[in-house]
């Protein structure tokens, strides 16, 4: 593959019809996700609707009982979750999930565990100081003793850190206060100006598509919409379902 | 931080809590009259409160008390260096690892076997020191692949299950160890080498044994080394990644299976270390050596706060001292008989103290459980 055209045509994260099981609980059914370079794409859906799932089966904690999942023209089905790291897939967790007995600077080194080249790693920690002047000054400080916001810098602070192509973000409204929601979703938004790929699983679907480009929308584990970002807001079903009631 | 101010709200009182409450101040009561007799023993030997409760009490001498704490404090460092691998194992996988004091008890029988080996070609009176460091690291490469087979074998397999069974499976791991020395080196126990006079003879310095200020040295080197290793490279950060979140550190790319393996390698190792300690210290070695020990490395883990590494030695050196000091100095003033057998039952008053008082551990800490936001 050589010219813009190839780049723009094979997704850089991709899901094809695949299946995914915890025990004897269809968790995904023929779920086809496909992300592509510069995108800021987002996945909707409520509680138990196969979110967090769709999440470990493209990082590799989770394997996928059929189907395929691609990094990059690659299927990785079988590699590991460090591997899958080490070529540019990196999540945020869902609650910041930080090394709270690490200092917040152990915290952004760690992110960049897989790599070697110490002084792209200097430079992208300043970089990150740039964006957060905040952190900067937490630096030695135990992760665990900042505040909720301050804990979510240092969260995208360290995947940023790994270098990532394609950053997938688990529910980055969960559990701030409403002013912090707003100010994290404009940091997302910054950063894929930045010129990242970006992957949101929401719940809260107003927020995540006033960003985003383009959505799916997830129903116990099968993929039921999935459209442009103006379109999915103004489809009848979503507001259904959003207002909490049943769908058809 | 964000703490609610204001009075703390309590919760009623029960039986319980009476009940500790009494627990807690009967003990310091017993610790404060027994040091209050023993100090008023030292200005005056002929003291009428010294034989308040026995008449037959001798008291100690400064030389004698200095001398009971040089020997709780090398014992202590043992129990340490032991209680460094439950700490750490604990703290990656969450179970308390049984079988890590056959571990220790593997190492003394592997120094056991090197040192009379080299002792029959000579080397051993001729050449102390470097047949020492060849013992220690024969002793850490076995106690090293020890504990690594142990985890590949006996507790990989078990990853995701219930704690309760690693812990259940651990308790078979240990006999399985013992009877496994039985079988290859028989059931009676065994002597190292005579040492040289100078780690033998009391020195002028202090008055103490040579083994003594060797173990105490070895232990406080080791430990440095290791502090360095967990704090300081990437490897050690890591181990403390995956001994918090587990899931979070495979996100990071770190290998945590790999990492386990490398907490069971270094537990492994101190343990073979404390292994020779001990059989320098005390020239004879049998397949039981391990279970006292090793219990009692638990508690001194315990005692410092479980996962933490400074607070495994100051637990070691805590529970070391108490048994060495407390029977003499606080149970011999109040009257109570044969005190010189007590000094297990004193180490496990003092585990059973510390978890009154302090449950956490001295060093132990305790952050927010969940997420403020």
């Amino acid at each position: 593959m050589s010219a813009d055209g190839a780049a723009a045509s094979t997704p850089l994260l991709e899901m094809r019809t695949v299946n995914a099981h915890y025990g004897a609980v269809h968790a995904l059914r023929d779920v086809d996700l496909s992300i592509y370079e510069g995108d800021l794409v987002c996945l909707l859906g409520g509680n138990a609707s196969g979110k967090s799932t769709t999440l470990k089966t493209l990082l590799g904690m989770l394997k996928p009982t059929s189907g395929e999942v691609v990094l990059d023209g690659e299927v990785v089905n079988d590699k590991p979750t460090s591997y899958r790291v080490a070529r540019g897939v990196t999540m945020v967790p869902e609650n910041r999930r930080l090394f709270k007995r690490l200092s917040v600077r152990e915290n952004l080194e760690l992110g960049a565990y897989l790599r070697s080249d110490t002084g792209a790693i200097a430079a992208d920690l300043e970089r990150i100081f740039e964006l957060f002047p905040r952190v900067k000054e937490r630096l030695s400080q135990k992760a665990g003793t900042l505040s909720g916001g301050e804990q979510q810098m240092v969260a995208m602070g360290r995947a940023l850190m790994a270098k990532p192509r394609v950053l997938l973000m688990d529910e980055p409204s969960m559990g701030l206060a409403p002013a912090l929601v707003q100010q994290n979703f404009e940091l997302i938004q910054q950063i894929h100006e930045a010129g990242l790929t970006v992957f949101m699983v929401e719940q809260n679907a107003n927020m995540a598509l006033s960003i985003a480009d383009r959505g799916w929308v997830l129903q116990t584990g099968r993929v039921v919409l999935d459209d442009t970002a103006e379109n999915l807001l103004a489809h009848p079903d979503l507001r259904a379902s959003y207002l909490g009631q049943a769908d058809t | 931080m964000i703490r609610t101010s204001g009075p703390r709200r309590r919760a009623p009182r029960t039986g319980v809590d009476w009940f500790l409450t009494f627990l807690r101040v009967a003990a310091l009561t017993v610790i404060a009259v027994g040091l209050l007799a023993f100090i008023w023993q030292e200005i005056d030997t002929d003291n009428p409160f010294a034989r308040w409760a026995n008449p037959n009490a001798t008291g100690l001498t400064g030389a004698q008390f200095r001398g009971l704490i040089v020997s709780g404090v090398a014992q202590g460092c043992m129990y340490g260096l032991i209680a460094l691998g439950y700490s750490m194992v604990y703290g990656v996988l969450g179970f308390i690892n049984f079988a890590h004091g056959e571990v220790f008890m593997v190492g003394a029988m592997t120094g056991m076997i090197t040192s009379n080996k080299l002792a029959d070609a000579g080397l051993w009176e001729s050449n102390f020191i470097g047949s020492l460091v060849f013992i220690v690291i024969v002793s850490m490469i076995v106690c090293t692949l020890t504990a690594v087979i142990m985890e590949r074998v006996a507790y990989r397999p078990l990853r995701g299950s219930p704690r309760l069974i690693p812990l259940i499976t651990s308790i078979g791991v240990s006999f399985f160890i013992q009877n496994a020395s039985i079988v290859l080196l028989g059931p009676a126990a065994k002597a190292y080498p005579d040492v040289p006079d100078w780690v033998k003879d009391q020195h002028t310095f202090m008055q103490i044994e040579g083994a003594r200020i060797l173990v105490v040295v070895v232990a406080a080197v080791s430990m440095f080394v290791l502090w360095y290793l967990v704090e300081h490279t990437k490897g050690g950060k890591a181990m403390r990644a995956v001994a918090e979140d587990a899931e979070i550190a495979a996100l990071m790319g770190i290998d945590v299976n790999r990492t386990i393996v490398k907490v069971f390698a270094v537990g492994g190792a101190m343990a073979g270390l404390a292994g020779i300690l001990w059989g320098i210290l005390f020239r004879s070695v049998i397949h039981t050596t391990g279970f006292l020990p090793g219990i009692k490395a638990f508690s001194a883990a315990v005692v410092g706060g479980i996962g933490h590494l400074g607070g495994a030695m100051a637990g070691g050196i805590s529970i070391g001292v108490a048994e060495s000091v407390g029977p003499l100095l606080i149970l011999e003033p109040l009257g109570v008989s044969g005190v010189s057998q007590l000094r297990d039952a004193v180490a496990f008053a003092v585990l059973i103290g510390v978890l009154l008082l302090r449950p956490a551990g001295i060093f132990g800490e305790r952050l927010p459980a969940e997420d403020r936001t």
